[in-house]
């Protein structure tokens, strides 16, 4: 298992559907462990009862059947079938809700889900979804990627309701994009980054008002390491312990800016 | 999900390590080879996959390697492929010998007179080498860089075309870091005798690893042509390392370029620093979340971006502050 995600952990992330099936018939019996430690791409089925869509995830699946956070029911539809109880349904039909309203205001667009299940220990869990399309054909406003998506999975596990509630969210970020154009080429990026956060918190706040907050903040804190990266570009000696600038990083010690070379041009 | 698979035949296995060996990011192949020998459980059937797909992975990633005997290094490409697993370094006129599963050169032996290009042509060949010598020298920390001659080796003098190639391959891998990384450029020299010109085309490709807590890889690739006059052997070289100077310099800036515009303007079409209202979301006011809804409801402002709106005027009472 550790060697099968050593080689997770190196091959393209672009190609991560790729490696998991080949891990998946090389280690038939670790299956459902692969599974569950590999996140692959998001994927989206449509709801007809509310006519919009929600994303597929293994905590609103059973058998081969999805349930939308929209109309609770199952796709395809599926006998006996486990559901929410009332009292978390509620919950988890606000949590939609406010998380539509939070991801049109962070992503412009996308499409989120989050689901609730009961757990074992007297809590629940809670997992919340975001997926955005943000190439020029999807929706990204601006224009600025021939292909680019983003992808969070975010589950929180609550423990038992108390005075002060644990909460422990472990988020995971995959992300593509690629630029193209004439004088530059193309350019790609694509990972995954996970990360994890815990808070006991005041259960008298609420848990969404809990549990959205320590999502903003775990959101603001993976997106910011992409910007930090960025913004170090120009102090190639500085280190960068910032995921997505050491890719950066890499590069420009292959290569140092050659600002400081002066620039021959043929004698003519 | 749980069907009974069919065991997989070992051709099937090894087409399947090949796939696992040849996506190995720079550097990276024993890494991959050791992970992959556990899964596998089948020394035969890694051997094999293993003997296929490191002599591909290493002429694509052009490793560099040294030669036994003070000859300096060698790159593995396939410009310098001969029979077998012999590769000229015509910069030493010597020919390795590699072991490529083991990557190491364990041979050299002197190129034969057939293997080289005539002096005519070899003229061209050196006089670009001590160039592009220069050059990597200056730019790369660590590159490295071979001119090979790869149509027109039995040109004899003037009247003929001939086609040199100029590789540089650089490679920085920091394991214990958990980063690796690569550049490559390959630039094609086509020397047109007839209209007295010198043609370039090059492919420059760069990728990068980041593999602590997650799989970041970027990969980035460019390619360009230009042209410069046919000159005596000095001249053509000097000429030639200056435009590929020149087109490298460029792509260099303009990959510093992708990179700074990641934060602002790449990275927002796919997530926002800050939401739309430029301040946090307002999670405290969920309750009164749930009323506006109930009054956008009533109101009949049931459409969305409405009720967007009617949010975005509601902000400033929540008081929430502005973090930019």
């Amino acid at each position: 298992m550790e060697a099968a995600m050593g080689l997770m952990r190196r091959m393209p992330p672009r190609h991560s559907e790729t490696a998991l099936s080949a891990l998946l018939s090389l280690l038939p019996h670790n299956s459902s462990d692969l599974l569950s430690q590999v996140d692959l791409p998001l994927q989206v089925l449509s709801d007809d009862d509310s006519g919009k869509r929600f994303i597929l995830c293994e905590y609103n699946r059973d058998a081969d059947s999805y349930r939308s956070p929209w109309s609770n029911k199952y796709h395809p539809r599926l006998e006996d079938a486990p559901y929410p109880s009332s009292k978390l349904r509620q919950l988890e039909i606000e949590a939609n809700d406010i998380f539509t309203v939070y991801c049109d205001q962070y992503y412009e667009g996308g499409i989120s889900s989050v689901y609730m299940w009961e757990d074992d220990n007297e809590g629940f869990v809670a997992c919340f979804l975001v997926k955005k399309d943000g190439s020029k054909t999807g929706q990204g406003r601006r224009g600025y990627l021939e292909e680019g998506t983003w992808d969070a999975i975010h589950v929180i596990e609550v423990g038992p309701e108390e005075e002060t509630t644990r909460y422990c969210l472990t988020s995971t970020v995959m992300l593509s994009l690629t630029t193209d154009d004439v004088s530059s080429g193309t350019f790609s990026l694509s990972g995954s980054i996970r990360r994890q956060m815990n808070m006991n918190l005041p259960v008298a706040d609420g848990h969404l008002c809990n549990m959205g907050k320590m999502i903003e903040e775990m959101e603001g804190k993976l997106r910011n390491s992409l910007d930090q990266a960025c913004l170090l570009l120009s102090s190639l000696e500085l280190p960068l312990h910032v995921y997505f600038g050491k890719t950066r990083e890499m590069v420009c010690t292959l290569r140092p800016p050659s600002e400081v070379l002066p620039m021959r041009l043929p004698d003519s | 999900m749980a069907e009974e698979e069919t065991e997989l035949s070992d051709k099937q296995k090894k087409e399947i390590a090949k796939w696992f060996l040849l996506n190995a990011p720079a550097g990276e192949i024993q890494y991959v080879a050791k992970d992959l020998k556990f899964v596998l459980n089948n020394d035969d059937v890694y051997d094999e996959a293993a003997s296929e797909a490191f002599p591909v992975y290493n002429k694509s990633h052009m490793i560099c390697l040294e030669m036994p005997g003070r000859f300096g290094d060698v790159l593995v490409t396939s410009y310098g492929e001969l029979q077998g697993n012999e590769y000229l370094d015509p910069k030493t006129a010597q020919v390795a010998i590699v072991d490529h599963v083991k990557q190491v050169c364990t041979e050299v032996r002197p190129a034969t007179d057939e293997e080289l290009s005539t002096p005519y042509v070899e003229e061209y060949r050196c006089a670009l080498e001590a160039e592009m010598l220069k050059y990597v020298g200056e730019a790369y920390p660590k590159g490295s860089c071979s001119v090979y001659c790869i149509n027109g080796k039995d040109v004899e003098g003037p009247g003929y075309d001939f086609e040199l190639v100029a590789v540089i391959s650089a490679a920085r891998l920091s394991p214990q870091n958990f980063c690796t990384g690569s550049w490559q450029s390959i630039w094609n020299i086509e020397c047109k005798d007839d209209i007295q010109v010198l043609e370039l085309k090059g492919k420059l490709q760069v990728g990068a690893h980041y593999f602590e807590e997650g799989n970041v890889q970027l990969d980035a690739k460019h390619e360009c042509r230009d042209s410069t006059m046919f000159q005596s052997p000095d001249d053509s070289a000097i000429a030639i390392a200056s435009l590929i100077r020149h087109h490298e310099t460029e792509y260099l800036a303009s990959l510093e370029a992708s990179y700074l515009n990641l934060p602002d303007a790449t990275f927002k079409d796919l997530r926002r620093k800050l939401p739309v209202t430029r301040t946090l979301f307002p999670w405290h006011s969920t309750s009164q979340f749930n009323l506006t809804r109930e009054i956008s409801k009533e109101l009949g402002i049931g459409n969305f971006e409405s009720l967007q709106l009617f949010f975005a005027c509601l902000y400033p009472l929540f008081g929430v502050q502005v973090v930019e």
